[in-house]
């Protein structure tokens, strides 16, 4: 599945990239997994969104897609059907006052 | 040489100052003479950029350590001066367990990674280069910073567990390699103090004799002195300045004893310290009011300068701000150059970069309305 990833300014310019990227991931398409797609593309964003260790989110990072907070879900949970079918991104966001 | 022909070479020379700030970084170039100024930036917009360094064995490789508390630490690295950026590696993982430290309420706190305050790249390998880091640690990358490695001596020798944060976090933030033994440096943390290795780094030893510190539960401890930055001339290295949370204080055996030589400096309260690039006995320091009054003494900005090693002081004034003025200048903001007529440079947290062109007699600012200033290197460029 190809899946469409907003990032936040500072990471769009650390990763060079303009616009949203994609990533194409296997089902199921659960936030890890498109985490680590994503990561696995543009390794210099390793340690920006989650932490490179453990995989927990950073403090200051949220996910949103379909008007809904994913930031809490369990990273293992699928992805709602608009975001795996394309027709959403995945919001990564500064959280609020972000810089 | 005669004067003419010094002078001509002084022209020719081109000088590079690296300025980080809350917002980005900035390279500022001029020609020897040092007045007319070219400014580029700003490099990482929007990141706090606590530091920039360019390789002493490489000038045109320059290192970059901009972060942000949302999306944590970048490294990037430069080979044409500043111009264009790569990044490069940016984990930071502790050695092991790295265990706890004290929190500002003498509780154990776990040791965290939160940014790179410091970076030293190597005299002699452009590959090379050491990181300063907040939860204080010192790292190492020999392969031009695409990964890093701790050198857990330091933070495993024994005095850890006593180490506390200063206001500004508990940082790594000067490292001092001995120039004439690669295997011996000095690093200082606030607040813990200045250690010591001389055996390139697997162990260290705190030497902090001398140190008197208010705040702390014995004043004159082993560790837990909140050290702001420390200095030294290359021809010198046994002499050994330090600007402490108070107190100005020198060395002349390395480290291993220190006593005062603030003087009659009119506070001795402060953040930087630097030494002339051509006189050993000749320093600089910018006294600020104290540590709950965050701004030059008076309104009026002033560098003072020793030409005796300490106790002697002198303000400098000319040219920089004498009324009105509540800024403060960050400790790893003060340089200088090597050219004949020594420049001195600082920036402050109101955007300024001040430049002198005759060792500190006068003043003029290079810029003036930068993001708050981080930190300010020289490079020196023939």
């Amino acid at each position: 599945m190809s899946v469409r990833v907003k990032l936040p300014t500072h990471l769009r310019r650390l990763a060079r990239v303009d616009g949203e990227i994609s990533v194409d991931v296997a089902e199921p398409v659960t936030l890890a997994a498109v985490l680590d797609a994503v990561e696995s593309l543009h390794p210099e964003l390793q340690g920006a969104m989650r932490d490179r260790a453990t995989g927990r989110r950073r403090a200051f990072v949220r996910y949103f897609a379909c008007e809904e907070d994913l930031s809490h879900e369990p990273p293992d949970t699928p992805l709602p059907e608009p975001v795996t079918s394309g027709a959403e991104p995945l919001l990564v966001v500064g959280a609020m006052a972000g810089g | 040489m005669s004067s003419r022909s010094a002078a001509g070479q002084q022209v020719m020379a081109e000088v590079r100052v690296l300025v980080g700030t809350r917002k980005g970084a900035f390279v500022l170039t001029a020609d020897g003479a040092r007045k007319d100024w070219r400014v580029d930036g700003p490099h990482f917009a929007g990141l706090e950029v606590y530091h920039v360094a360019g390789s002493p064995a490489a000038p045109d490789r320059v290192w970059a350590a901009p972060s942000t508390s949302w999306f944590g630490q970048q490294v990037h690295r430069s080979d044409d001066g500043g111009r264009s950026w790569t990044a490069v590696g940016s984990d930071f993982t502790y050695a092991g367990v790295p265990g706890t430290h004290q929190w500002y309420d003498g509780t154990p706190h776990p040791w965290e990674f939160a940014r790179v305050w410091h970076l030293e790249p190597s005299a002699t390998d452009p590959d090379t280069v050491l990181a300063g880091v907040e939860d204080a640690a010192l790292f190492r990358s020999v392969d031009g910073g695409s990964t890093w490695s701790e050198l857990p001596g330091l933070r495993e020798h024994g005095s850890g567990p006593h180490w506390q944060p200063g206001a500004g976090g508990m940082c790594l933030h000067t490292i001092l390699p001995d120039p004439r033994d690669p295997a011996r440096m000095l690093v200082a943390i606030s607040a813990a103090g200045v250690f010591r290795t001389d055996d390139g780094g697997a162990t260290w030893r705190p030497t902090n004799a001398g140190l008197v510190s208010e705040g702390i539960p014995d004043p004159d401890a082993e560790v837990g002195h909140c050290v702001h930055k420390l200095a030294l001339h290359p021809d010198r290295p046994d002499t050994v300045y330090m600007q402490k949370h108070w107190d100005v204080m020198r060395s002349d055996d390395g480290g291993e004893h220190w006593h005062d030589v603030g003087g009659d400096l009119p506070t001795d309260f402060g953040f930087v310290v630097d030494v002339h690039a051509h006189e050993p006995e000749t320093v600089y320091v910018l006294p600020i009011t104290s540590d709950a009054e965050h701004f030059p003494p008076e309104g009026k900005l002033r560098v003072y300068r020793s030409r005796t090693g300490g106790h002697e002081w002198e303000p400098l004034s000319r040219g920089l701000p004498q009324e009105h003025c509540y800024v403060d200048v960050l400790r790893d903001a003060m340089a200088v150059d090597g050219l004949d007529s020594c420049g001195v440079y600082f920036g402050t947290t109101g955007g300024q970069v001040y430049a002198s062109a005759d060792a500190g007699d006068t003043w003029a600012p290079i810029v003036r309305d930068l993001p708050a200033v981080l930190s300010v290197e020289v490079q020196t460029l023939s």
